[in-house]
């Protein structure tokens, strides 16, 4: 079986990636990354959204042999030990996550929005997350949440300048 | 460390492991050996099976066994169970027909499973199922309800199962039908309709997974399961289906990623890979794909029915009458038969005096996945019959639709207040919440914002609906009369250890809710400690002690109660040993704030001494009490919890395209107390997202044939951000419950129930000039053109 190597979370890894083996199924099985949620079979939900080559992508939409190289940083990537990422931290402060299982993959597409658009509009928000569906909050928490991570974001910015 | 109790929006504390990626759900946990379980389901509604070839499925690689209905049914097991029992019209029960874990002799509906594949990968068991022959015979398909009913006039082989003649599982009724019939004969007016409550997929975000695993050495079974209610399924499964007793059982259902009803019913895959796991020796996992999960997790809502409301000249209801047709799939799922009953006919009264109610359903098979308990389950049903009514009467009566609501309204004094459909609302106060919805919405100024929308060519509508709802579903001597085969208390144990902090053992489930913050912060309150002193423990039969589950808005209204029960239990015995130790009468000792104090003077313990005291107890009353300080509490509620409240809706359509935006939303609700407001709001949130879904998007479609035309998120309409607007929601300071020790209300289905009249009747409102007066659910851009277009056409005509 074809072996890959790429870099997750700041390491170096391998491992075996059959021709049909999805990203996202390399992530949670072979590497045990399981804050990579799967949650839909038709590339919808983006419970799986990670970050590959700074970008957002849906890792069950990526062959695994397509991350060959590739610098991939999921949830588990995102901050370091008790640290949260701004984006975590608004989550939790504006109760942005229920049940949780949507969260991961809302995070990280959102982490994604922000540094492509660093004071996104509630429209520019909410067309951006459409391609992550959340069950539970009725997106209003979650909207904030990205609203206040862009804030808190822009001080850090302008505090490190 | 501070005590954050009762009414702070304290910040949850299970979000940490979530934000971080490190949750712990069922697809998460792989056991050492396990092999991979993949269902094959029939591909057809209805057919007769004729036979299943495995032979080349178990040649494939990688495949350990495969296992077909024949396989279960040698092996003595029984089908899954139904837990409620519906008595009919006639007195007699409802039909019942076997639900087998793998089908046999027929398959039933697209998804029904027939037989499963075990082996040492998810995609050589997938691939190994396509090697199954499958030979069925097939049968016309039963999809369309009234057809269903006229089965034996239209031939064989139309019914689902042989013992119910023309796929009837039951008629029912409730309310005085001669009194409401008398009510009619002198109405002044009566406002007619005909109206279907779509058939919703409940879609939590995680699909459905079980892991079976039995260990022969202590012959011990153990469920892995996505489910809002271990100890149910523990119970359905062990003693109804498999025969294993309850203590060689654990059922544990860890982190798990949303219910909305469809994880509460215990399913067949559970039921199987806990058998297989002792065919086969290994542990079995099954994990649905979401295409499955379209097809096998139970469906919700999916009623058709006819009501009429009576008033007399002053625009007083005097009567109420409808006929629902109830779908319930092929097979009764677990509490499928009491949701279009006692959830739906008893809520028919909402919050208005209408004294003469009557309500008849017919239960219905089909050719179709099981319907049972989705979000609001019976109440939303219940809800928009009447909301919708409400408002379209309001315009032919020429009133104002908050105005018809509020001289209809149960006033504040006359609580408790015995409905005619079997309830006793014991509190509310109808009329501040809608004023407050009225408020908020700035409805007074509404007809210049629909004036200055015609101006731009669009189309603006405004719609109210008054909901009530019934929570904490009990007691259990009422629901076993009713038909119910178990009881609906709730169990807590409060252990407190050795140094003062605290384990609470519930048998309410967390999935979502955030009950491990709402416990805690009842706890701190009652004990005055640090919420960080407190661990909420779930989930795990193992540990918890029995309980009933979370469904149905009652954790904190039962479950809560329960574990106030056991709070006390705790401070009272901590009472004596607090006297013991300041050498007092325990009737002296007061207890606030975390310590023990002799009343007026400054002698005091605080309560993690003790807890120590209790664990070391050298200087302990050990003649007249016993060491240790852990309680336990069943809670069986009195009655069930009425929240209310107002939800108004503003809607903007454009006339070109059918294209309708939600202007504004604005929900005023009645909770009782509050436990976390932070946690409310977003219970709201989420509700009337899914009721908007199901108001303008949701939809599941079958087609003659019973195949499911939406079976995925390509096809079947999730609301996404850019679909739900920002939301105005406003918890009023509110009737207290009167019944239990919080006097809370639960909060988590009001949303679901309320949303989609409001949407609807705002629709309706904004299509006014067109002469429209219903439109049904979902009220597509499409449908509300056509509308418009009829409308318009129709017009044009006369």
């Amino acid at each position: 079986m074809p072996e890959i190597s790429l870099n997750v979370n700041g390491r170096a890894v391998k491992g075996e990636a059959g021709g049909n083996m999805l990203l996202a199924d390399f992530l949670r099985q072979t590497l045990g990354l399981t804050g990579t949620h799967i949650g839909c079979d038709t590339s919808q939900c983006g419970a799986c959204v990670v970050h590959m080559n700074g970008n957002s992508v849906k890792s069950c939409t990526v062959l695994a042999s397509q991350a060959d190289g590739a610098k991939v940083v999921t949830i588990e990537g995102l901050s370091s030990g008790m640290d949260l990422h701004p984006v975590q931290a608004a989550f939790r402060e504006a109760h942005g996550l229920q049940c949780g299982f949507c969260t991961p993959g809302m995070i990280m597409s959102a982490a994604d929005l922000l540094s492509k658009n660093a004071n996104p509009t509630e429209p520019e928000i909410r067309t951006w997350l459409k391609g992550n569906i959340c069950r539970c909050t009725g997106y209003h928490n979650i909207v904030k949440a990205v609203q206040s991570a862009a804030a808190q974001m822009s001080t850090r910015a302008v505090a490190a300048e | 460390m501070t005590v954050q109790g009762i009414g702070a929006a304290v910040k949850r504390r299970e979000d940490f492991r979530f934000i971080k990626g490190v949750g712990k759900y069922t697809d998460d946990i792989n056991l050492p050996h396990q092999l991979y379980c993949y269902i094959l389901r029939s591909p057809v509604a209805h057919a007769k099976i004729r036979s299943v070839n495995t032979d080349a499925a178990k040649a494939a690689p990688g495949v350990a066994a495969v296992f077909t209905g024949a396989d279960i049914d040698a092996s003595g097991v029984g089908g899954i169970p139904c837990g409620w029992l519906v008595t009919d019209v006639h007195g007699g029960p409802m039909k019942e027909p076997k639900h087998p874990i793998l089908a046999s002799g027929k398959v039933r509906h697209v998804g029904d499973p027939v037989a499963a594949v075990l082996a040492e990968s998810f995609n050589q068991a997938k691939d190994a199922a396509e090697l199954i022959q499958l030979d069925l015979e097939e049968l016309p398909a039963v999809v369309d309800m009234k057809s269903a009913l006229s089965a034996s006039r239209t031939g064989a082989g139309t019914l689902v199962h042989d013992e119910a003649p023309d796929n009837l599982c039951f008629e029912w009724e409730l309310g005085d039908k001669a009194a409401t019939e008398a009510a009619f004969a002198r109405a002044a007016h009566v406002t007619k309709i005909d109206l279907i409550n779509n058939r919703l997929v409940p879609n939590a975000m995680e699909p459905r997974v079980a892991i079976g695993h039995y260990e022969m050495g202590t012959d011990d079974h153990t469920l892995y399961t996505t489910s809002q209610n271990p100890h149910v399924i523990r119970l359905l499964m062990g003693a109804f289906v498999l025969g294993i007793p309850e203590h060689k059982l654990r059922v544990y259902a860890p982190d798990v990623g949303g219910g909305f009803g469809s994880k509460i019913y215990h399913y067949a895959e559970e039921a199987f890979v806990t058998w297989a796991s002792k065919r086969v020796g290994r542990p079995v996992k099954w994990t649905s794909e979401r295409g499955e999960a379209f097809l096998s997790d139970a469906h919700g809502r999916d009623h058709v029915t006819h009501a009429e409301m009576a008033f007399d000249a002053d625009g007083r209801a005097i009567g109420l009458k409808c006929q629902t047709l109830a779908n319930m799939g092929a097979y009764l799922s677990t509490f499928a038969p009491c949701i279009p009953t006692w959830l739906h006919g008893t809520l028919l009264a909402g919050q208005y005096t209408t004294p003469a109610i009557h309500c008849n359903v017919k239960a219905v098979f089909t050719n179709t996945v099981p319907v049972d308990a989705y979000r609001g389950a019976g109440r939303p049903e219940a809800t928009y019959i009447l909301e919708r009514l409400m408002s379209k009467a309001a315009r032919e009566l020429g009133k104002d639709q908050a105005e018809l609501r509020r001289m209809n309204f149960i006033q504040p004094n006359q609580f408790p207040y015995q409905t005619p459909v079997a309830v006793v609302y014991d509190t509310g106060d109808y009329e501040t919440t809608l004023n407050k919805a009225l408020e908020i919405s700035d409805y007074a100024n509404f007809e210049g914002r629909r004036a200055a929308a015609q101006a731009k060519g669009k189309l603006r509508g405004i719609g109210v609906a008054s909901y009530i709802e019934a929570c904490g579903i009990a007691p259990s001597s009422l629901v076993g009369a009713l038909g119910a085969r178990a009881g609906l208390y709730e169990a807590a144990t409060v252990r407190v250890n050795p140094t003062g902090s605290v384990t609470v053992l519930t048998g309410s489930h967390s999935h979502g809710q955030g009950h491990e913050t709402t416990f805690a912060q009842v706890v701190a309150s009652k004990l005055g400690i640090a919420n960080e002193q407190v661990e909420i423990v779930h989930g795990d039969t193992d540990k918890v002690p029995f309980g009933m589950g979370t469904y149905g808005s009652r954790s904190i209204a039962v479950g809560g109660a329960a574990l106030v029960n056991a709070l006390d239990k705790v401070i009272e015995k901590g009472r004596k040993i607090a006297a013991h130790l300041l050498e007092a009468s325990a009737e002296d000792i007061t207890f606030e704030n975390g310590a023990y104090t002799v009343k007026g003077t400054d002698k005091t313990k605080a309560f993690g001494e003790i807890a120590l005291t209790a664990y070391v107890p050298h200087k302990y009353p050990i003649e007249t009490l016993e060491p240790g300080l852990e309680e336990t509490s069943f809670y069986d509620p009195k009655n069930f919890t009425y929240p209310a409240g107002t939800y108004i809706c503003e809607v903007e359509i454009d006339p070109k395209t059918g294209f309708t935006e939600i202007v504004s939303f604005v929900a005023a609700d009645d909770f009782g107390n509050i436990i976390n407001p932070m946690i409310v709001e977003g219970q709201v949130h989420g509700g009337i997202a899914q009721g908007i879904g199901q108001a303008m998007l949701e939809n599941a479609v079958y087609d003659e044939n019973g195949q499911l035309l939406t079976g995925s998120y390509m096809d079947y309409c999730m609301p996404r951000a850019d679909d739900v607007p920002s939301l105005q929601v406003h918890t009023v300071a509110g009737t207290p419950c009167t019944h239990n020790p919080l006097g809370v209300k639960g909060c988590g289905e009001a949303g679901a129930i309320g949303a989609p009249p409001a949407v609807i009747n705002a629709i309706v409102d904004a299509l006014r000039d067109y002469g429209v007066d219903h439109i049904d659910m979902p009220a597509t851009p499409e449908k509300v053109w056509r509308a418009i277009n009829a409308g318009a056409t129709r017009m044009a005509a006369e």
